[in-house]
């Protein structure tokens, strides 16, 4: 297995830093240029909601970024320890978001692209997102664990 | 415009709205041509223009995304919502 860890500010330019790491880092393993895409769509997902819904933009806290490969696969952590999510299940919804100028499409596009996908929170404590996806397999939308 | 995410989803909004403001726009087309990248951040500001011109009675098209961000609007739903065409001078020749 091979591990990457990476600690950023929760700053809007470090979205595209955190992707383009992720993308850069997995393409040891055997993914295609669209997974690729793919799988930088779900890092940016889920980087923005820890600084925009975890931090609530606050740009002075730190995202935590782990990514491990292995054989054919990859799996990546996102945490962040900020304010938690309240209602996961609510908040896992399509199309749900509290500001209108907003999408809450971000964990369906995670759940889209990638195998499999668990989010943990805690009120008051901090959100910590986990997915994992394989080169070359036929996917369907992951189904969230619990 | 190479990517869109958070990093510029502001200025793009107030931009887009400012153009919509001052030159009393009907309808608008995103030409995504030179878009290699979006997130639902990008698309969250396609979609609150959509709802500013089309209360107003206007039209949003969409032209040229490259196949990665066609997924991603694809997958979103925007493209059930406008109208997708190949170029902006596709558009133009429609409507007018």
């Amino acid at each position: 297995m091979n591990k990457a860890v990476l600690e950023f500010s929760s700053r809007a330019e470090n979205v595209a830093f955190a992707r383009v790491t992720v993308a850069t880092f997995v393409s040891q393993v055997d993914f295609t240029l669209p997974d690729l895409e793919e799988i930088k769509v779900a890092v940016s997902e889920a980087v923005s909601n820890a600084i925009i819904h975890g931090y609530e933009n606050n740009p002075d806290q730190v995202v935590r970024l782990e990514i491990s490969i292995a054989d054919e696969y990859m799996e990546l952590v996102v945490i962040d320890r900020g304010i938690g999510i309240e209602d996961i299940e609510k908040a896992l919804e399509p199309a749900f978001s509290t500001d209108p100028e907003r999408m809450g499409l971000g964990f369906s596009f995670m759940q889209s692209f990638m195998d499999k996908f668990n989010v943990q929170s805690e009120p008051g404590q901090g959100t910590r997102v986990k997915m994992s996806r394989r080169a070359g397999a036929t996917r369907r939308a992951a189904v969230p664990e619990q | 415009m190479g990517e869109i995410d958070m990093s510029i989803t502001d200025a793009l909004r107030r931009d887009v709205d400012r153009a919509l403001q001052q030159n009393e726009v009907f309808n608008i087309v995103f030409d995504l041509a030179g878009v290699s990248f979006v997130d639902s951040s990008g698309l969250g500001v396609i979609l609150g223009r959509y709802k500013k011109v089309t209360a107003a009675g206007g039209r949003v098209f969409l032209t040229g995304a490259a196949p990665q961000v066609r997924k991603v609007l694809e997958l979103s739903g925007l493209l059930t919502l406008m109208e997708e065409h190949p170029s902006v001078e596709h558009v133009i020749s429609k409507i007018s």
